[in-house]
């Protein structure tokens, strides 16, 4: 074998060859963008790149006056993936700050990188909790500019209490996310004298609940959901195929608009929460589904209005600072004190998260902002405004508790 | 055919080459480089199960991740292993991988074939089922993030120097496991590959020879898995989920197994293709299937297997360079 180790070297000097070379102009700012692309969240990922390009096309590529470069990088659902791509962003593009990743998971792998790389991360999508409650010390250099996954599920408890029910059964996917949306609506829920009489956690990616349905208690008045991906879209066909008539009260991803257009009229009547519906009536709203409509061909999830809105976030906090990067530190002081008039409402930060409407939503049949078909929409029922990530507890209160989790707030009223 | 000499001074050579060339082309490809690496010795590990040992394992996975967890778990609740006890954890990292791989060796090497992918995968899903529930230690679905890396005179957060440690570590697992597969015990675990009842007619315990590579497999895992989570600063399950198994075993295919240096090729193609490309061209994905595609159509042995099949070619008609061919692994 003469050459057998040649193709190593070969490999590996090509492999090497690839060094880098970023130019870095003042003029400009440069924003990576983390987005999972290929694999299973390809889909979320384009919603995600899609909204924020939409912000920078109608604005001439500019933010704050400022042009634009703006690198998407392909994280492909993985959070060490992100860690990679977010290094590769800062190392080599030099960028001034990185947005996206998708899961939780990932915004927890990518929130150490903005400290040890001293650069801004912007989370457009991660809504774990913690990143910026408990641990919201530990990185100051982290920002969300959508919510945290317990925000709008705070409200929902209040509202189905409010609605008469007086208990409930929660079946959520299990994982981190569930737990917390679940947690959310059970402490408003049961703050306001309700009963979670039953907690039932199917595994991510259940796309069959027959083990799950037959075993929930009869003597509940209403079902709450907490579905992800194509969960969301089982899950009411099979309860409801079983001959289960009780109202489901969702968490914001069992029917928000990246699985709403796939659902059956099964879901008429379901009521969720979530910081936006495409289905808000409102000049801007109606103005930003037409326009995202007319150029991608579909609804804007809370995906592409979370990122669109970050775009416009960063646009104005680059035009408080004159159109000159100031430094992460000083970015994160002046979004801070920005008041958004956003897509989804307005807008308000605390804790480096936003303070923002919740919308209780219901799923209507009906003719939306002139298109002449009858389609599915998340009609708001109401609206909670202002809402913080520690609802009405205030935020001592609030931090005093754990981290909602598979066993908090514990179910006093399961048998 | 060139000499077991020439090979180890080839090979030290391409190291060298490597381990110069890098820190010289931008931060981006050290911390790709040391990535790769970090894997490659996962992959490495399980060329001597799959290579040299003939046994298909879908759950390497699972020895790269518990060294992976008991890094993260005993940095960030111990804050243990950020000095020089960063060592004691390399070992612990290679015993408790090793550990596991006993104690899974002891269901799964009474399995041939495919039942024996099968018992490796459930038992990998097992563990990765246990990082993903087990909410107080290993932080759930979440993961664990670390704190930076260990400092012990040498600030390892330094990417460059963190690249030379897990160099040492990639060149000394290589080598370890070339005298290792050199050794009468590797040449044994190659007799099992070929034929396993003539090594028991022999007098062989075969199931011995067999459990014991695949401790050893395990400790190896262990030890990238300790690297990989430094690395990356952050471990979740996703770090042991079947997919990181089933990586590592397309790399091993990928580069030829039963070579040792395939496993290393494999990876630095997997990731260079993945990480790097994909940095550059969205169609990444296609130019990493048809890389595999081709691969398994028209080199069987893996890319490794290139050179004999070179010879084969400029040498038709003699029986030479087909009965190299017939005698190497498939």
């Amino acid at each position: 074998m003469t050459s057998k180790l040649q193709k190593i070297l070969l490999g590996s000097c090509l492999a090497l060859g690839l060094a880098a070379a970023a130019p870095a102009s003042a003029e400009e700012l440069r924003i990576g963008f983390i987005a999972p692309t290929t694999g299973i969240f390809a889909q979320t990922g384009k919603d995600m790149v899609d909204g924020f390009q939409m912000y920078l096309d109608e604005h001439g590529n500019k933010l704050g006056g400022v042009d634009v470069k703006f690198i998407v990088e392909d994280e492909q659902g993985k959070p060490d993936m992100a860690v990679t791509k977010a290094k590769k962003l800062i190392l080599q593009d030099k960028v001034h700050m990185f947005i996206g990743g998708f899961l939780a998971s990932t915004g927890y792998a990518l929130a150490p990188v903005s400290n040890s790389e001293k650069t801004l991360y912007i989370a457009s999508v991660p809504a774990a909790d913690d990143l910026t409650q408990r641990q919201a010390d530990k990185y100051p250099l982290f920002f969300r500019t959508t919510w945290t996954s317990s925000q709008p599920h705070h409200p929902l408890g209040q509202w189905a209490c409010d609605q008469g029910h007086k208990k409930v059964i929660t079946i959520a996917a299990d994982y981190a996310f569930g737990y917390e949306v679940v947690g959310g609506f059970q402490k408003a829920f049961e703050d306001c004298g309700g009963k979670v009489i039953q907690k039932i956690w199917p595994p991510l990616g259940t796309k069959d609940f027959g083990p799950y349905i037959p075993t929930m208690k009869a003597d509940a008045d209403a079902i709450f959901s907490l579905m992800v991906g194509p969960m969301s879209l089982q899950f009411p066909k099979q309860l409801r195929g079983s001959g289960n008539k009780k109202p489901i009260i969702g968490g914001g991803t069992s029917y928000d608009e990246f699985v709403l257009p796939f659902m059956g009229d099964e879901v008429i009547g379901d009521v969720s929460a979530l910081q936006y519906s495409a289905a808000i009536a409102t000049p801007k709203n109606e103005a930003f589904v037409k326009a995202y409509r007319a150029k991608y061909g579909k609804v804007p999830s809370y995906y592409s209005e979370g990122n669109y809105t970050t775009a416009q976030i960063i646009d104005e906090a680059m035009k408080k600072a004159g159109g000159k990067w100031p430094g992460p530190e000083q970015f994160i002081k002046i979004m801070a004190n920005l008041k958004i008039d956003a897509v989804r409402g307005p807008l308000s930060f605390e804790d480096r998260n936003p303070v923002q409407n919740i919308y209780i939503k219901k799923v209507e049949k009906k003719k939306m902002f002139g298109y002449d078909k009858d389609e599915l929409w998340n009609t708001v029922i109401k609206t909670y405004p202002n809402v913080s990530q520690y609802w009405t507890y205030g935020k001592e209160k609030f931090l005093a508790q754990p981290v909602y989790s598979r066993d908090f707030p514990p179910c006093k009223f399961c048998e | 055919m060139v000499s077991q000499q020439v090979k180890i001074a080839l090979v030290t050579a391409a190291l060298a080459v490597f381990v110069y060339i890098v820190p010289h082309s931008g931060s981006f490809v050290v911390l790709l480089a040391t990535r790769a690496m970090a894997f490659a010795i996962l992959a490495m590990s399980l060329d001597i199960l799959l290579g040299y040992t003939g046994l298909a394992s879908l759950g390497q996975a699972a020895y790269f991740g518990v060294g992976a967890y008991l890094t993260a778990v005993l940095a960030t609740k111990f804050h243990f292993g950020m000095g020089w006890d960063f060592w004691l954890v390399v070992v612990l990292g290679i015993l408790i991988g090793a550990a596991l791989a006993a104690l899974f060796g002891l269901f799964a090497i009474r399995a041939g074939d495919v039942y024996f992918l099968m018992i490796t995968l459930a038992l990998g899903q097992c563990v990765w089922g246990l990082a993903y529930r087990w909410n107080s230690l290993t932080g759930g679905d979440n993961g664990i993030n670390m704190s930076g890396r260990p400092n012990f005179g040498l600030d390892l957060g330094n990417e460059v120097t963190f690249f030379y440690l897990v160099f040492a570590f990639f060149a000394a697992s290589m080598g370890l496991m070339y005298v290792l597969v050199r050794s009468p015990f590797g040449r044994s675990l190659t007799g099992i590959r070929e034929r396993e009842l003539r090594m028991q007619i022999l007098g062989y315990n075969t199931w011995l020879h067999k459990y014991i590579a695949f401790i050893i497999a395990g400790g190896f895992g262990g030890l990238a898995g300790v690297l990989w989570a430094h690395t990356n600063g952050h471990v979740s399950p996703e770090t042991l989920v079947l997919t990181t198994s089933v990586d590592a075993l397309l790399m091993v295919v990928l580069g030829g197994a039963g070579t040792l240096v395939g496993g290393a090729i494999g990876a630095a193609i997997v990731f260079g293709l993945r990480e790097y490309l994909s940095t550059i061209v969205p169609w990444w994905q296609y130019v990493l299937g048809g890389v595999y595609v081709l691969t398994i159509l028209y080199l069987p042995m893996g890319l490794m297997g290139i050179p004999s099949r070179l010879r084969q070619r400029f040498s038709q008609g003699k029986d030479e360079g087909s009965k190299e061919l017939a005698s190497k692994p498939s």
